[in-house]
């Protein structure tokens, strides 16, 4: 009896893989691999350029492999694969789909960022496909032990990836934050895990909601708790607010193309598991977390629209604006309908290209160093790059959500949803936070068509400005002490709000003694990537049929 | 055949598309060409298209061209497609095919300007969305025309932005504008509302639901948009500033594009019209008022442009009157008409501006038939008919708009006709300044100095240096050593002259195609009865009433024609004619500048002065200043210590849990 029991215990049952169900994460990790393996076998070092290419051929292997199995889902109906852990319906192809276009992107609009700065090798490479292998895994993860594996898949290489700059201080303090933080805000997801297991006693998606429509529970603390966990765990990725703390410094440090990666892919996977779980597993209980989201939709629209005007630094203020988008992404799901989660989805699609196209500008306006992101460096750029420069003003325009962008589709659909489900209040402070943001977007555009000379600063205001400087410093400085933050030798903090007040104080800020941004200094690829996220804002931006219908397909096989 | 339609509007937008990024590379005059080809296959697709909508019955002349779902929101269905049937197809074919001819005139016009590839993008821009407005098949999808419209005019108004009347030009047509728009969206809002749909067809079949009040409500909402697009009571003063574009951009505005779109939208909305008859005869009243007030005001005016201009907003003044009278295809024909004879007056003007070194000022030429003998016969052609003097387009378009007038009241024909005396007028009163009398300016080294002399023209020029001015290698012209001071004005070169010959004769025989007389005769009716025809007030005339109202016309335009003649043959100066309440156009632009702009400007300084300052800046610094002094707000949090955000990322979990225990009452 015992050694039955004992043999029964001994035989592992290994569950069937279906490999075609999981073909794109597949081709993306052993993407890495080769990627890995290439770079170690060559006895020269290969130009970034190589890398840049091996990995877009990646992401388009990735593209055709989740096309097929978009076309399999259609004619056969969405499958659970692998012991009822991997989901292969609509919704996840369609995560997979946009992952790989980000993983085609990418390399583009990063190739010139890295032959630049002389930061050569693969490794940026490599941690990019891991990444979107995370992301893809999100999307289809059906059990939440497999998706809190896939989102450390996702989080570990974009922690790398902020501190690969590894000549600069700021890369390096912004990868420990981002590192730390998102160590920190894992944790609180696991417990949440846990306590969730504890409440249905299971940890796959599907039977927490089988057990959650059969069964009352009568003390749910428990499940309440790890519910509220779950809900820190992925504003933390997603970067809502309140949990949203790291995003501003995180991606003012980091490589410029690691930033409008991670800005893209961690909101894609994040989204991706915090849809399927919310929708599919706690449907039932969709009257508690709904006036959770509910809070968090609004601070998170406010807070982004908000602190971004007051930014002077161009990628500390598209950190704030891609908040603000995590809020009008949040609002379809916080709809809790089939069209909400189609909404956010469209959303999604349409801001991870923008924020790669908008990023790709970024990283050539920023010159060498990496250091030239004052909002003063974009001054007259209308004038000296015209295409560059129209390139960017047309991606902050869909940002804005001007019309015939995709930025205008995707705001009115999550809006839509909003209204549908009765979420009046929301979707009118989300449309007030968006005149808000457009505000500072179009500041952006302002400064690159308008004069070249900046205003002089009146006295007064130089004065107030200069008074601010002091201010920062003796707030900060007493406060040093148990956890250094890892600035280095100076011993100072480089990312932090600067004393951003008066507009014109800038008027004392030189632009960058960098080279002058030209059109003729942008590499191939970076137009190459460039033309794609604008083509592609525009095109879907005018004619947003086959976009609206592959997100509504994605819902119907949900 | 028909199928084609979808590319009418896809060549300019294709032209433009090239264009906008490869212009310059294109260069000059390449460019030009590029998108004067563009146009005239779109001119080219419109002809088979309307051929091949000839040869189905007159019923089934109409369908729509799906091309995608553009917005599903809720209700509201908005499609991106085609509506092709005989108004729309006449109103393509008359813009692609004026445009083709203006595009060719602009190749000569512009060719020394700096930007001459960027004037072809925007003219491209300017016939796409034109196109797009009469095509369209909805009401959102004309709207957006209708704004792509107004936008290319601003661009092209002020082409010559670094001169300040240009810009503000721009300005003005645009704000001016932007009020009839207001108006137009609140009428699609409305029809929205009240029918659920904003697609033409959709909307016209459910009317006969709609109470009266709310026709007419949105028949003057309609009608508002349509009067700040085509310059009417009370937004009209714009149209006379946009002459400070360049003058093939006049003739753009005047006769192909812009103007006409408050037209077409009349008569497209002809069954909202048809069950709306008090808005109908407001419309035709004020179509009438403003028809006197701008030949009132034409009759006063020197600047060669600002007399064609002020003619324009007369003429438009008889088309609404057409309209107000239900009598669509009048509209459509003095449409059509008016833009031959007045793209013709236009690049005619413009050849004459050209000869005389950017001179605008018609007491400043004179004598110029000899010189320029083939711009003169083109602008006699158009003066003719815009006169009214039989047998030219004129005189049957606006005979057939006064018959139709004296139907609804005769008060109307009273006003339309003397008009139509003024019309005579002031057109001969500019033809014989500027083409006959005595020279009065000075030619090529008939005065030792001509410097002296271009000196002495842009002095007493006043605010408007001329056309293109400072941009133009022309004024190198003057320069010693170039051998050419002075004027010698001649007829301009083949790509100028050619358009002028076919508008001029499309000015002459443009009118046969909607004779009276005979009933076979009438084949604009004919065309055009599908769609407008159970809304036309139709009323009968005997042949003999006929022929008295044809016999009236005739003589009051020769009455004028005569005044002219006899006036301002020999000479320039008859300040008695030229009272100055007229050459200041009735003070009514003056007093919009003082009633409105002005304080509304120096509301705008007080607001910068001491609100922005004071208020919005002072809370902005206080503010800051606060966040600041007090360690509070934002900064204090993102502080930059991992230590802070932790903090903060816990503080934020524990609330959370609380809230949600909390609101489950656990």
């Amino acid at each position: 009896m015992m050694a039955r029991t004992l043999l029964a215990a001994s035989t592992l049952s290994l569950p069937h893989v279906n490999y075609t169900a999981i073909m794109p994460e597949l081709i993306v990790l052993g993407g890495s691999l080769l990627l890995l393996a290439v770079s170690a076998v060559t006895p020269r070092r290969l130009p970034t350029t190589v890398y840049a290419a091996m990995t877009s051929g990646i992401g388009i292997a990735a593209l055709v492999a989740s096309l097929v199995l978009y076309h399999d889902v259609r004619q056969g109906g969405a499958f659970v694969a692998i012991a009822h852990s991997i989901d292969v319906d609509g919704f996840s192809v369609l995560v997979m789909t946009l992952a790989s276009c980000v993983l085609i992107l990418t390399p583009m609009l990063a190739a010139g960022f890295f032959e630049r700065e002389r930061l050569g090798g693969c490794e940026y490479y490599a941690l990019a496909c891991i990444s979107v292998g995370g992301a893809m895994l999100m999307g289809a993860a059906n059990d939440l032990v497999l998706i809190f594996l896939a989102l450390e898949v996702l989080s570990i290489p974009l922690y790398v990836m902020a501190g690969l700059d590894y000549r600069r201080e700021g890369s390096g303090e912004a990868a420990l934050k981002y590192f730390l933080l998102g160590a920190f805000s894992s944790a609180i997801f696991v417990y949440g895990i846990a306590l969730v297991y504890g409440a249905t006693g299971s940890t796959n998606l599907g039977e927490i909601a089988a057990f959650l429509s059969h069964n009352v529970l009568v003390a749910n603390g428990v499940l309440y708790g790890g519910m509220a966990l779950l809900i820190v765990g992925f504003s933390f990725k997603i970067a809502a607010v309140p949990f949203h703390m790291w995003t501003p410094d995180v991606y003012q440090g980091s490589p410029t193309p690691a930033v409008g990666f991670m800005a893209s892919i961690a909101k894609v996977g994040g989204f991706a598991a915090f849809l399927r779980v919310f929708i599919s597993s706690f449907p039932t209980l969709s009257q508690t977390w709904k006036p959770v989201l509910w809070v968090i939709v609004i601070i998170t629209v406010l807070v982004g629209a908000i602190a971004a005007l007051v930014q002077r630094n161009v990628k500390r203020m598209l950190a704030y604006s891609s908040i603000n988008h995590a809020g009008f992404i949040l609002l379809g799901l916080q709809a809790a309908t089939a069209r909400g989660a189609a909404g956010s989805l469209y959303y999604l699609f349409a801001y991870s290209l923008l924020v790669l196209g908008s990023f790709g500008v970024v990283a050539v306006v920023g010159g060498r160093g990496d250091s030239g992101h004052s909002i003063e460096r974009y001054r007259g750029l209308g004038r000296r790059s015209p295409l560059l420069a129209g390139a960017f003003a047309l991606l902050l325009l869909a940002q804005a959500g001007a019309p015939f962008t995709t930025g205008f589709f995707a705001k009115l659909y999550v809006v839509e949803a909003a209204v549908a489900a009765h979420s009046y209040a929301l979707a009118i402070v989300a449309m007030v936070s968006a005149a808000i943001a457009a505000f500072f977007y179009l500041r952006v555009v302002f400064v690159m068509f308008g004069d070249v000379q900046p205003v002089p600063a009146p006295a007064g205001d130089a004065a107030l400005v200069a008074a601010g400087e002091p201010a920062l410093v003796a707030t900060a400085v007493p406060h040093a002490g148990l956890l250094e933050p890892a600035a280095g030798a100076s011993g100072g903090l480089l990312l932090a709000e600067a004393p951003v007040l008066v507009e014109q104080d800038a008027a004392t800020v030189e632009p960058s003694t960098d080279e002058e941004v030209r059109d003729g200094i942008v590499s191939a690829w970076t137009w190459a990537g460039l033309i794609l996220t604008v083509g592609a804002t525009v095109v879907f931006g005018i004619w947003p049929q086959p976009l609206v219908d592959f997100a509504q397909h994605a819902h119907l096989l949900f | 055949m028909i199928h084609a339609a979808f590319l009418i509007p896809l060549f300019p937008l294709a032209g433009f598309a090239v264009l906008a990024p490869f212009g310059r590379r294109l260069g000059n005059p390449l460019a030009g060409w590029f998108a004067t080809a563009m146009v005239f296959f779109s001119f080219v697709v419109t002809a088979l298209v309307f051929a091949g909508l000839f040869q189905h019955a007159p019923d089934a002349r109409h369908f729509t061209q799906h091309w995608f779902t553009w917005l599903s929101v809720d209700h509201l269905r908005v499609d991106a497609g085609l509506y092709v049937d005989p108004l729309s197809m006449t109103m393509a074919a008359f813009i692609t095919g004026v445009s083709t001819l203006i595009h060719l005139y602009s190749i000569g016009y512009m060719e020394h300007d700096k930007d001459f590839s960027k004037f072809f993008v925007y003219l491209n821009l300017f016939v796409f969305s034109m196109l797009m407005l009469v095509l369209g098949d909805n009401f959102l999808l004309s709207f957006f025309g209708w704004e792509g419209v107004g936008v290319c005019s601003y661009f092209l108004i002020s082409f010559w932005f670094e001169r300040p009347s240009a810009a503000s030009a721009g300005k003005k047509a645009m704000i001016y504008n932007r009020i009839g728009d207001a108006g137009f969206l609140a009428a699609i809002f409305l029809i929205f509302e009240k029918t659920g749909s904003v697609q033409y067809r959709v909307v016209f079949a459910h009317l006969s639901h709609l109470p009266t009040g709310t026709l007419v409500a949105i028949a003057l909402l309609l009608f508002l948009g349509a009067a700040g697009k085509s310059a009417q009571i009370p937004l009209y003063p714009w149209l006379a500033d946009a002459m400070e574009g360049p003058t093939p951009v006049s003739a753009l505005i005047h006769a192909a594009t812009m103007v006409t779109a408050g037209v077409y939208l009349m008569c497209r909305i002809n069954p909202i019209l048809h069950l709306a008859p008090d808005a109908a005869h407001v419309i035709a009243w004020v179509g009438a008022c403003t028809a006197l007030l701008g030949a009132s005001i034409g009759c006063a005016q020197n600047d060669i442009k600002k007399v064609l201009a002020y003619s324009t907003i007369s003429q438009l003044g008889y088309m609404f009157l057409a309209v107000g009278s239900g009598a669509y295809v009048a509209a459509i024909f003095l449409m059509l008409t008016h833009a031959f004879y007045k793209a013709l007056l236009f690049l005619s003007a413009g050849s004459v501006i050209h000869a005389m070194d950017d001179e605008q000022d018609i007491k400043k030429m004179g004598a110029l038939a000899k010189l320029m003998p083939l711009t003169a016969i083109a602008f006699l052609i158009g003066w003719l008919s815009i006169a009214g003097i039989p047998p030219f387009s004129g005189f049957w378009s606006k005979g057939e708009v006064l018959m139709n007038a004296w139907a609804v009241s005769p008060a109307l024909w009273a006003i339309g006709a003397f008009t139509a005396m003024l019309t005579a007028y002031y057109m001969g009163r500019e033809y014989f300044l500027v083409f006959l009398g005595q020279r009065r300016w000075v030619e090529a080294h008939a005065s030792g100095d001509g410097h002296a002399h271009v000196l002495e023209v842009s002095n007493h020029h006043g605010a408007d240096p001329g056309a293109s001015g400072a941009r133009s290698t022309e004024e190198t012209g003057s320069e010693p050593g170039h051998g050419s001071a002075g004027l010698h004005p001649h007829d301009a070169r083949w790509v100028m002259s050619a358009p002028l010959v076919v508008l001029s004769i499309c000015a002459v025989f443009g009118g046969f195609i909607d004779l009276p007389f005979h009933p076979n005769f009438v084949l604009l009716q004919r065309w055009l009865n599908p769609v407008v025809g159970h809304s036309l007030l139709v009323t009968h005339f005997s042949v003999a009433q006929e022929w008295a109202f044809g016999i009236a016309d005739a003589v009051l335009a020769l009455i004028g024609a005569t005044i002219a003649a006899s006036a301002w043959r020999r000479t320039a100066e008859h300040p008695a004619l030229e009272p100055r309440v007229l050459s200041m156009a009735w003070f009514i632009d003056w007093s919009f500048d003082h009633l409105i702009a002005r304080p509304s400007s120096m509301l705008a300084a007080f607001s910068s002065a001491v609100i922005d300052n004071r208020v919005i800046d002072g809370a902005v610094n206080g503010v800051g200043a606060l966040a600041r002094l007090g360690g509070l707000g934002l900064r204090k949090v993102q502080n930059g210590y991992v230590r802070t955000y932790a903090l903060g990322l816990l503080a934020g979990a524990v609330v959370l849990i609380a809230f949600i225990i909390y609101r489950a009452g656990v």
